[in-house]
């Protein structure tokens, strides 16, 4: 048995006396489909932030595929296969679909370290850069910018860049937040196909998806693990209810 | 959005579409020789304003710099004028205290020199971002000139460097008195160092540079070496800030610690903003308009002449924020559009 893909361990985190992440401890299998779910303010996308490295942790530690990755910054984790999507939009807004999505490869195979090579010449690269768009039926809108498209067609441009980067962990941060639902199912079913071999972690708030989708659930409160399992012992927790029912009054942010 | 889905393209046509576009998108435009024939004209029709040429010319080169970090990646600095500083200072120095005044070599190490300046300094403080950068920009332009200030034993302080004293061009070519030698000399510095900044701007690293100002937490997030790549790129901006500094230096035989004045970091900043930033050419636009005016201005008005550039910056601001060259393209498409747009 190979180590997991992710593995979180003990992790801490404060704000001061805020504890937004409290001795966290979480396992991504490879090819694991895990949800995070739990109420306004429990440090669901902190822990993103603590897994990816753009916050450090307080203590504790995360290994990916074994190595621990607790001291590399937020750039290694990324080359070495941690992506993640964010639950509101960080695009290239000035630059087309295309571009924001060769950027992402190009920094994966450094060829963004070439000086002097005409940019967009490498037909490889723009080659899987519009397969990647073709899979989200944005090939239509590749010389669009950014800024020009809905916001549901930019949550897509989220995900073609996350899966241009060829991650072994993807982390999605409410990939549908934002997205009217008659678009929102397109997403989903994009995050439904993705490869197999990746483990995924997804926020998400709507439980129709998330029971649809995960195949393991953690339930995130005050920066603590409230309980995980399976959907149907998810669904089935009098406390897990009690907690959404108690605190959930203005669903929508994480 | 609507009229797009009815006459939608299909994706086989698009693809190939993207491809042609992408791949072509560094060639020249026929355009593009226009400051070129501009400046070669230039040179005919005002042959004995040559010296006032000159100074355009390495304004251009100083603001073109300034485009690589400002225009492309982001960085926000009013301490360009450092680097101008340690380029005019190096040939100075040379020539007045080492008897060195060979112009090629020297410009050759004022650049280097500039460079190493930049790489140093930018590896410290481009870990900031925003107002704490620019901050720290002007400190570091600023201790430079009070540096020089305090070994004024050296430098001749804010009198200048006395005795600097610069060598014929390749042994042959005497700086005339209408500085045609030097225009031409500075033209051709001028057109290799914009052919190397456009590759560059045009480059994988350039698009990464382009990421790094449009959004720094993605470029984070997608795994790029945010800090190496803009360390790279002040120090190549810094060499070319510093090679202006040097002509600047070689071309009027006189340098004063006031090269490192914030007016003149503020200056070049002004140029590139009224030309447009992050498109080359604004560099060439900004930067002669903004000479030209201030010629004719201070004839006009010895006293008063700054009024003219602050009203002018005022309109750019309130009616061109893109620059000159960002207005121009907007009446273009304004016009192709039939005034939708």
């Amino acid at each position: 048995m190979s180590a997991p893909a992710l593995e979180v361990r003990d992790l801490n985190r404060s704000f001061g006396a805020l504890r937004v992440a409290r001795d966290i401890n979480l396992t991504l299998e490879r090819g694991a489909r895990r949800a995070l779910i739990g109420p306004n303010g429990a440090g669901k996308t902190t822990l993103v932030n603590l897994i990816t490295g753009a916050l450090a942790p307080s203590s504790g530690s995360v290994a990916l595929n074994g190595e621990d990755i607790t001291k590399v910054s937020q750039a290694e984790r990324a080359r070495r296969g941690i992506a993640r999507t964010f639950q509101i939009n960080q695009l290239f807004r000035g630059l087309t679909v295309l571009e924001n999505v060769v950027m992402a490869i190009g920094e994966r195979t450094g060829d963004c370290n070439n000086l002097w090579r005409p940019a967009g010449t490498k037909r490889i690269i723009i080659d899987e850069a519009l397969d990647h768009l073709d899979s989200l039926r944005l090939v239509e809108d590749s010389l669009k910018l950014v800024r020009e498209l809905p916001y549901g067609r930019q949550r897509l441009v989220e995900i073609a860049i996350a899966m241009a980067q060829k991650p072994r962990v993807l982390l999605l941060d409410e990939p549908a937040a934002g997205v009217p639902s008659s678009e929102s199912h397109l997403i989903l079913d994009v995050v439904a196909s993705l490869d197999p071999d990746i483990a995924i972690l997804i926020i998400e708030h709507d439980m129709d998806v998330v029971f649809r989708f995960a195949q393991q659930i953690t339930v995130l409160v005050a920066g603590a693990v409230f309980t995980e399992g399976a959907p149907k012992d998810i669904r089935a927790d009098e406390r897990v209810r009690a907690v959404y029912l108690g605190q959930d009054a203005g669903a929508g942010h994480g | 959005m609507a009229a797009s889905d009815a006459n939608a393209v299909p994706a086989v046509t698009m693809r190939a579409r993207a491809i042609e576009y992408i791949g072509k998108r560094h060639r020249f435009h026929v355009w593009e020789a226009l400051p070129w024939i501009l400046i070669a004209a230039a040179y005919f029709v005002f042959p004995d304003r040559m010296t006032f040429g000159t100074q355009v010319l390495i304004a251009i080169m100083f603001a073109l710099s300034l485009d690589l970090i400002l225009g492309y990646a982001g960085i926000v600095t009013l301490g360009h004028a450092a680097f101008f500083g340690v380029g005019a200072y190096t040939v100075a120095l040379l020539t007045a205290r080492l008897n060195w005044g060979e112009p090629v070599t020297s410009l050759i190490i004022a650049t280097l020199i500039s460079a190493a300046a930049g790489f140093i300094s930018g590896w410290f403080l481009l870990r900031y971002r925003g107002l704490t950068l620019l901050m720290l920009t002007l400190a570091t332009a600023i201790l430079l000139q009070e540096a020089g200030n305090y070994r004024s034993d050296i430098t001749g302080g804010y009198d200048g460097v006395p005795g600097m004293e610069i060598w014929k061009l390749f042994g042959v070519f005497e700086n005339d008195l209408y500085g045609r030698t030097y225009y031409i000399y500075i033209a051709v510095l001028l057109f290799l160092v914009f052919l190397v900044v456009r590759r560059i701007v045009y480059s994988p690293f350039g698009a990464a540079l382009t990421g790094i100002r449009e959004n720094v937490r993605r470029m984070h997030a997608i795994g790029s070496p945010v800090h190496r790549r803009l360390v790279a790129a002040y120090t190549i901006a810094a060499g070319i800030a510093g090679m202006a500094g040097a002509l600047f230096a070689q071309s009027t035989a006189y340098t004063t610690l006031g090269v490192f004045d914030f007016e003149s970091s503020a200056k070049v900043m002004v140029m590139l903003i009224l030309g447009g930033t992050g498109r080359l050419y604004g560099a060439f636009a900004g930067a002669t308009i903004y000479m030209l005016l201030e010629d004719h201005l201070a004839k006009l008005s010895p006293e008063f002449w700054q009024f003219g550039i602050g009203l002018l910056l005022v309109l750019a601001v309130l009616f061109a924020r893109r620059g000159l060259l960002g207005l121009i393209e907007d009446i273009g498409i304004y016009f192709k559009t039939g005034g939708k747009s």
